[in-house]
């Protein structure tokens, strides 16, 4: 076990610090820039020689999503807000009893889709609005990539929605609470981050159910890996590679485990063209794993508090970071 | 860890004056900030910057244990809250009068996210003098919000007679000896015997002799101003030195559903055998156990244990050296409902070493 990593090849000294002044909550890149989301109040647009800061929120940001070129916070000001690259700001939606935004999803053409308490809303590009009221307080959103369909998760299953159509929505059953939802990129596949330690997950075209166990701390980062065949998962002192290149995603396979230390993965990030995974630790430390042989890179050293938020630039070639106790950067990987 | 914001649990049965207290914890000059999570939102005027609607959503954990619950919506709102860290010092939680406190206390030891960063201080329940043992014959909730409390007030105190109280204290203790009692008018109670209570810390759990000397009244001396009658509160004032003294006017129930069962041995208890027994036996009875608490001495071992639990779910560590006077006795109290005493008992004894 590298516990001092350092004995791997190291990425450290292309960081650029960026100065935030809070605990970033997450971090997406809106054009160029990195978009740190802090915990209150604020976004921090950091690119090469310009950094600044801009108050989106009357209080705590508590969900975010980015896309090309924007980034769209929900506050518990009861606000849904998106802002560019510039640094201008747009109200999408008010709640109208100031209810908190708990959660936020970016969809096709322009769609947002926020929460607030058990309800679902779909805002398309075109300005028409949707709700859809859930059993329970949400716990995710995730658009699927085909249709304009919005997976739901709550508790005691999932909701599958088509906000324009008025077909009924698709009820996904499985006991217990849950809080994190992602859709493969294929769109075959439905998993969600539950309350306990595991993971679950819906073969869409059957409703076949999975379940992904073995970890020991809650599941709250998922991301699919460049060509779709790999889910990397936090929750675990290893970073956890479930397969999904078979028609059966995972089921009766083991995942790889990677870059294991003394501390939970609390982050990860997929390389959006390379096998290579960021994998973002509970003390600070980053790591870049190739998913092919397990082979690593130091691109953070450890430090005290967790990360918290990373995010790729489109092309590949930045890395931006962030931690609890306010510590942000950029890697330049050239 | 010292920078965990505690949590401040508020309950009682409708009406009884949880709203009067948590306004009066919030306008007191303690210079604390502090985050409300209320239910009835927006109803009852409380003034604090911080403050948020609950939805009181319980969810079973995905464990196959019915007695696992957490409240999922705190899971929700704490973790939003946390994200203001620094703009308040604690956290006060006020359930609905029918909820059970059980699941709110428990998604402070389930859930990891809202473990890490606040602490469970204590479950505090208001209590109505008058309608108290009308609720505990009609609504089981009421008697849960009791059996569950570390602190009690009996609130509008001045609204029965001085046998009336003493009876209600009575009926109090027979489903909770343990719960630290206060007798109030309009909730008017220095903070200190509510806030900060550091009831779930390990490091506190020193003494768990039933409190049934320790009530208190709180009418003399923090009147805050309020012209009261003062020959009443000398009546009260007197009745509670006899209770200290004699004990000779507290009545004794036994309430048919709810009791507290205190166990202690002499001789040191063996941890191969304990820790299987109190494991099964928590898993087994773990619905009808609402708390339990336990100072234990294993053989071979210099160090206190000490216990505690909720449900199914046990918390325990060792405490500090047992002092050279101090006898080394091994004691443990439950609460709960109809709990089967004998295999208790028996189970209990068969852990001597």
């Amino acid at each position: 076990m590298a516990e001092t990593h350092s004995d791997i090849p190291s990425v450290v000294e292309r960081t650029r610090p960026v100065q935030v002044d809070g605990a970033v909550v997450d971090v997406c890149f809106v054009d160029e820039s990195a978009a740190f989301a802090l915990g209150e109040e604020a976004l921090v647009l950091a690119r090469k020689g310009d950094e600044r800061r801009i108050a989106v929120h009357g209080g705590a940001i508590l969900s975010s999503a980015g896309e090309g070129d924007r980034i769209v916070t929900g506050g518990d000001d009861g606000k849904v807000i998106a802002t560019d690259a510039s640094g201008a700001s747009t109200v999408i939606a008010t709640d109208a009893k100031h209810r908190w935004i708990d959660r936020v999803a970016l969809g096709p053409a322009g769609a947002v889709a926020w929460s607030a308490g058990k309800t679902a809303f779909v805002r398309t590009g075109k300005g028409v609005e949707h709700a859809l009221d859930v059993p329970s307080t949400v716990g995710a959103l995730a658009f699927l990539p085909k249709g304009f369909r919005l997976a739901i998760a709550h508790y005691g299953g999932a909701t599958l929605w088509f906000p324009s159509a008025q077909a009924e929505p698709e009820r996904l059953e499985w006991k217990g609470s849950h809080l994190a939802a992602s859709v493969s990129p294929d769109g075959r596949f439905l998993v969600t981050g539950m309350q306990e330690p595991a993971l679950h997950g819906w073969r869409l075209v059957d409703r076949k159910d999975m379940r992904m166990q073995g970890y020991t701390a809650r599941v709250r980062s998922l991301d699919w890996s460049a060509d779709g065949k790999w889910l990397a998962t936090s929750g675990s002192t290893q970073l956890i590679l479930w397969p999904f290149q078979s028609k059966d995603g995972p089921m009766g396979k083991t995942p790889q485990l990677l870059a294991p230390t003394e501390h939970h993965v609390e982050m990860v990030a997929c390389h959006p063209k390379q096998a290579v995974v960021a994998a973002g630790y509970a003390d600070g430390l980053i790591l870049l794993v190739r998913i092919d042989d397990g082979a690593e890179v130091l691109a953070r050293k450890p430090a005290d508090a967790p990360v918290t938020a990373l995010a790729w630039s489109r092309d590949g070639r930045l890395l931006a970071f962030g931690t609890e106790d306010g510590s942000a950067g950029v890697i330049d990987l050239g | 860890m010292s920078d965990k914001i505690p949590v401040t649990v508020l309950t009682g049965y409708l009406g009884a004056g949880k709203t009067t207290l948590l306004n009066r914890i919030l306008s007191e000059p303690h210079g604390q900030k502090f985050a409300v999570i209320v239910n009835e939102f927006g109803e009852i005027g409380i003034d604090n910057d911080l403050i948020v609607g609950a939805d009181e959503e319980v969810f079973e954990m995905n464990n196959g244990c019915i007695c696992c619950t957490v409240r999922g919506d705190l899971v929700r709102i704490i973790d939003g809250l946390m994200r203001r860290k620094g703009k308040f010092d604690a956290i006060i939680v006020e359930t609905t009068g029918l909820a059970d406190p059980a699941p709110v206390a428990q998604t402070f030891f389930m859930d990891e996210n809202v473990g890490r960063r606040t602490k469970l201080d204590a479950v505090v329940t208001v209590a109505d003098a008058r309608w108290l043992k009308d609720r505990l014959k009609d609504a089981p909730e009421a008697k849960n919000q009791i059996a569950f409390a570390d602190v009690i007030l009996i609130n509008k105190a001045d609204l029965v007679a001085p046998e009336e109280l003493a009876d209600v204290e009575a009926r109090i203790r027979g489903i909770n000896p343990y719960a630290k009692l206060h007798t109030t008018e309009r909730c008017q109670i220095p903070l200190p015997e509510v806030l900060g209570r550091n009831a779930f810390d390990l490091d506190r759990i020193l003494e768990i002799e039933p409190q049934f000397l320790e009530a208190e009244h709180h009418e003399h001396g923090h009147d805050h101003g309020h012209d009261h009658d003062h020959h009443h509160d000398h009546d009260h004032d007197h009745h509670h030195h006899d209770h200290g003294h004699h004990g000779g006017g507290l009545k004794h129930y036994h309430d048919e559903e709810m009791q507290s069962l205190s166990l202690s041995h002499e001789k040191p208890l063996d941890p191969d055998k304990f820790f299987p027994w109190v494991q099964d036996l928590v898993q087994k009875e773990g619905p009808s156990i609402l708390r339990c608490k336990g100072i234990l001495a294993f053989k071979d071992d210099d160090k206190r244990f000490v216990l505690q639990g909720v449900h199914m779910i046990l918390d325990g560590d060792h405490q500090r050296e047992w002092k050279k006077d101090e006898k080394r006795l091994s004691r443990m109290v439950f609460i709960g409902r109809q709990l089967p005493e004998e295999k208790i008992r028996q189970g209990f004894e068969s852990c001597v070493a």
